[in-house]
């Protein structure tokens, strides 16, 4: 269908809301509520554009399209409330984006940017909210949040792990974990989808802090390797150490989603870490030595052919993961029913 | 000869007052006498300001006596019970001698409050008696169907009572157009508004009529289930709405196939709210059923297409309830003969603040504020002059004296700029500052909005400081426009009804009283010498140095010898107004 949006005739899809349509084209319009994933909340009011026929301002995020729309979103009516909506947010929070996490890769700042504001025009009120560092990985920042729900709805309906919602009323409003205690006391699992949903510097990665800006990270493409699911990965890499300062999941993978588990997510120190293991070891005379992979396999498969020889093939059991991926545990019942020769072989998500 | 009746009068009104102790020495007169008449409770009888209220009914009529204490009682059943003598000079109303009270009476339509202060509320045998369940039986017997029952709401006229005024019938009509296997209707029983209690006495006085009004909308919709989502803080009403429930399950009035009508399965349980204005909103309401936090969700879809648990829900007021059996068994056309052309039947409103009969009054619509307020208020404490009234709470706005002649139906009381609201009226006189008021109400608003849109949650706390800081004799020049400015935004883009009509306090009185704003802001003065940080006191040469002023004075402000003038130390005065109240000679001024 074809609707108007500031003038320009573009062509959109069924079941598009106007945002959606709008940045598809390229045609920016603050949000800070509207993420993808967790879908329209309507509730910062950033997105209000004007709709021909409707009466008011219409949050843009909520707006199924209807063929033939007539949208306006730069009028100055328009704008006034969007820059409204962005003052009173500044005006409530301590947005100070040379000390913050965020800088650079926070949509209150691009909104800001985008409709001209340098400060609020509202005086400050008061901001004291207290930090909460209690969880391992994921760090708080109360004075920065603007109360998007957006880690909310992904908690409760992404990720479906029901520890955040919004506690208190009015101005004191503000996410609580479970029945508002510390983040590192309640039954958060630390998946980090809030942080990674948080369009601020409110809820970050602990361990990314101070490491570095947005855009000085190289970022790779890959899959995590902890388990099957093959969870797209989006390693944030510092080129000057060459190490990993962050993981980020990949939106809109076939397999996660943008989710990742704690592990996937903040797992990543074994990779430069110097205990890690980087050759095969073989055990003589009680001490370790390093060996080549062809040695060390032929060592096993040796080793494997002598019991075999001696107390028979079911003198064997295999336990496959289930962590792995499916063909990975095809090869290996293949592996003890072909070469080892026994049927001994199981999985360990058996219950 | 019957027994003489005596009946107290046990709302929470009563209760408050002192009637369960004025009850408890009827019992103990009455068992020690042999049971000499019959003693009986009811709820709240709307005459809130003369509570506790005892009505005697012998053969004559019914005396209703106001203010009365053990002693008093005692004389009532010594002189009137036993001797037949009327206490006269304690009657506040009688349908055969009068009454002080004959205006507040006679003014009145009771339609809602039919039931209210006329029988025990916690007896279904005496709201049978009085027509009750009749309604229903009616539609079930003579087969009425479905539509004909939203047609008759429709053509009543009748309008959301909750304060948004939508047609109840179309709103009936929008819940009945859906398909769904299972549909619910809802009974907003969290009623907020500060000085408002109209459903609470409705509750309490009558909590059948609100269970038959939705038995009938369950049969016009056909529900399922219903819930009456009442506020926890009227425990009475709670625990008479569940005697209420029980009693009508065990006469089929509610449960499988009620009256033997095959099919027609409908029971309710009452929900208790945790506390939040903003659950009164329909959204955040279901929300809180649901058990999630009450927060307002984005209309389309509506609860009529898509409420609690996902179907379609029909959600009324308590007052609009009670209207309903009263209009199936009368018809339309009865209920229509009240109102205006665009209101239609009767208004309960909760009158408080400075009037002198605080208490609960039904009106027909069309009435004029004026007559509210001086023929059944009785006019304004004290004599003083009648300012303005709130109306609609703090969602409503202040209409002003000027404006008395307004009359009372939703699009007049709309066109000033406040709104009927669910229908408090709060009367202020000449001693209450305005920007106090919108202060006030705009702190109620913001401590209570939940938080989810940025122009509620954040613009009302700018607005509220701005209006702080003019209470404390700080504003600045450009702070009205300031307000203006914000006020148009939250109320042009909040998300739900409670951040879109937050302004309104402010807005109506910076219409109606700009100059006390700008008194405040340009001349620091507050003009209804009521904002602390703005008065002055000062003793004048009337003072005679009797030292009482000197004593009472908490920070020792004031000084001077016995039988000199004393002088007030402007430093270290803090206001607090106790030299103003002990002074016998007028000689401290409000300045």
């Amino acid at each position: 269908m074809k609707i108007t949006i500031n003038g320009r005739t573009i062509e959109a899809k069924e079941g598009q809301t106007i945002l959606q349509a709008a940045l598809a084209n390229g045609m920016y319009i603050p949000h800070l509520c509207y993420h993808d994933k967790v879908g329209a909340a309507g509730k910062c009011r950033a997105c209000v554009v004007e709709v021909e026929g409707m009466r008011g301002l219409q949050t843009s995020c909520s707006v199924q399209l209807r063929d033939g729309m007539v949208i306006t979103t730069d009028s100055e009516t328009v704008r006034n409330a969007q820059k409204l909506v962005i003052d009173l947010m500044l005006s409530s929070g301590t947005h100070d984006c040379l000390a913050c996490e965020q800088n650079g890769n926070c949509e209150l700042q691009d909104a800001a940017y985008f409709l001209g504001i340098e400060r609020p025009s509202v005086q400050y009120g008061e901001i004291n909210r207290e930090f909460d560092t209690s969880s391992e990985f994921i760090y708080v920042e109360r004075n920065k949040c603007i109360s998007c729900g957006r880690c909310v709805a992904a908690c409760n309906n992404t990720v479906v792990n029901q520890v955040l919602d919004f506690g208190h009323r009015g101005h004191h409003t503000e996410i609580v974990f479970d029945t508002d205690i510390p983040m590192g006391d309640s039954t958060c699992v630390q998946c980090g989808e809030c942080s990674q949903m948080c369009p601020v510097g409110a809820i970050v990665d602990k361990n990314a802090i101070g490491k570095g800006r947005i855009w000085e990270f190289k970022k790779v493409e890959t899959v995590c390797p902890y388990c099957g699911v093959g969870c797209k990965l989006e390693l944030h890499i510092d080129e000057r150490t060459n190490k990993i300062v962050k993981v980020k999941g990949v939106e809109d993978s076939p397999t996660n989603n943008g989710m990742l588990c704690v592990k996937g997510r903040y797992g990543f120190d074994f990779v430069a870490h110097p205990e890690r293991l980087t050759t095969p070891l073989i055990k003589e005379n009680g001490q370790f030595r390093e060996a080549s992979w062809e040695e060390a396999i032929e060592l096993v498969a040796s080793k494997f052919k002598a019991l075999k020889d001696e107390f028979g093939p079911d003198s064997f059991m295999g336990l496959a993961s289930a962590k792995v991926t499916n063909e990975e545990n095809y090869t290996f019942q293949k592996l003890m029913r072909t070469a080892i020769r026994t049927n001994n072989v199981d999985h360990c998500a058996r219950l | 000869m019957d027994k003489v009746k005596v009946v107290v009068g046990l709302g929470s009104c009563g209760i408050a007052a002192g009637a369960g102790k004025v009850y408890q020495r009827l019992l103990e007169i009455n068992e020690a006498e042999g049971g000499l008449f019959e003693l009986g409770k009811t709820s709240c009888i709307g005459m809130c300001y003369k509570e506790p209220l005892v009505e005697v009914t012998d053969g004559t009529g019914t005396y209703l006596y106001g203010e009365i204490n053990d002693k008093r009682a005692e004389e009532i059943i010594e002189k009137h019970v036993k001797n037949n003598q009327v206490v006269t000079e304690l009657v506040e109303y009688s349908d055969k001698i009068g009454g002080k009270e004959q205006d507040f009476v006679d003014n009145q339509v009771k339609i809602v409050l039919r039931n209210c202060g006329k029988m025990d509320p916690e007896s279904i045998d005496e709201y049978e008696k009085r027509d009750g369940y009749k309604s229903i039986k009616k539609i079930l017997e003579n087969n009425i169907s479905e539509d004909d029952v939203i047609k008759t709401v429709l053509d009543s006229g009748i309008r959301g009572r909750g304060g948004g005024g939508f047609p109840t019938g179309m709103k009936w009509k929008f819940a009945r157009g859906y398909k769904s296997d299972e549909k619910y209707v809802i009974c907003n029983a969290d009623e907020g508004d500060p000085g408002a209690f109209m459903d609470r006495s409705v509750l309490e006085g009558d909590p059948h009529s609100v269970i038959e009004g939705m038995i009938i909308a369950a049969y016009a919709i056909n529900a399922t289930g219903g819930v009456i989502y009442c506020r926890a803080e009227y425990p009475l009403a709670v625990k008479r709405l569940n005697l209420a429930l029980e009693q009508a399950r065990k006469r089929n009035y509610l449960g499988k196939n009620i009256l033997g009508k095959e099919g027609f399965n409908f029971d309710l349980y009452v929900k208790e709210g945790a506390g939040a204005f903003v659950c009164g909103e329909e959204t955040a309401l279901i929300a809180s059923v649901e058990g999630k936090r009450g927060m307002p969700n984005k209309r389309p879809p509506f609860p009529a297409e898509a409420g609690l648990w996902g179907k379609p829900t029909n959600i009324n007021n308590v007052e609009t309830y009670a209207n309903i059996a009263w209009i199936i068994l009368h018809g339309a056309a009865d209920y229509a003969k009240y109102g205006t052309e665009k209101s239609k039947g009767t208004k309960v409103f909760a009158l408080a603040g400075k009037i002198r009969n605080s208490g609960l009054v039904e009106v027909p619509m069309g009435i004029t504020i004026n007559d509210i307020i001086f023929k059944l208020g009785g006019g304004i404490k004290e004599g003083k002059k009648f300012k303005a009234v709130q109306m609609g709470g703090p969602s409503g706005g202040c209409i002003p004296a000027e404006l008395g002649d307004t009359i009372v139906d939703y699009d007049s009381v709309n066109a000033t700029g406040a709104i009927m609201g669910s229908g408090g009226m709060v009367v202020m006189d000449e001693t209450t500052c305005m920007v106090d008021v919108a202060r006030f109400f705009l702190n109620f608003t913001q401590k209570e909005s939940c938080g989810k849109c940025t122009f509620c949650r954040i613009g009302t706390k700018r607005m509220l400081e701005i209006l702080e800081r003019i209470t404390e004799g700080k504003g600045e020049e450009g702070d009205i426009e300031k307000l203006q400015e914000l006020a148009a935004q939250i109320k042009d883009s909040s998300l739900c009804g409670l951040g879109q009509t937050a302004p309104n306090p402010v807005l109506t009185t910076i219409k109606y009283f700009r100059h006390e704003y700008e008194a405040h802001i340009k001349d620091r003065k507050c003009p209804a010498k009521s904002c602390k940080q703005l008065i002055t006191y000062m003793i004048n040469e009337k003072c005679i140095g009797c030292t009482v002023c000197a004593r009472v004075c908490p920070t020792k402000a004031i000084s001077g010898e016995r039988k000199q003038p004393h002088l007030i130390d402007q430093d270290r005065c803090i206001k607090c107004g106790a030299c103003y109240d002990a002074c016998k000679f007028s000689s401290i001024d409000k300045l």
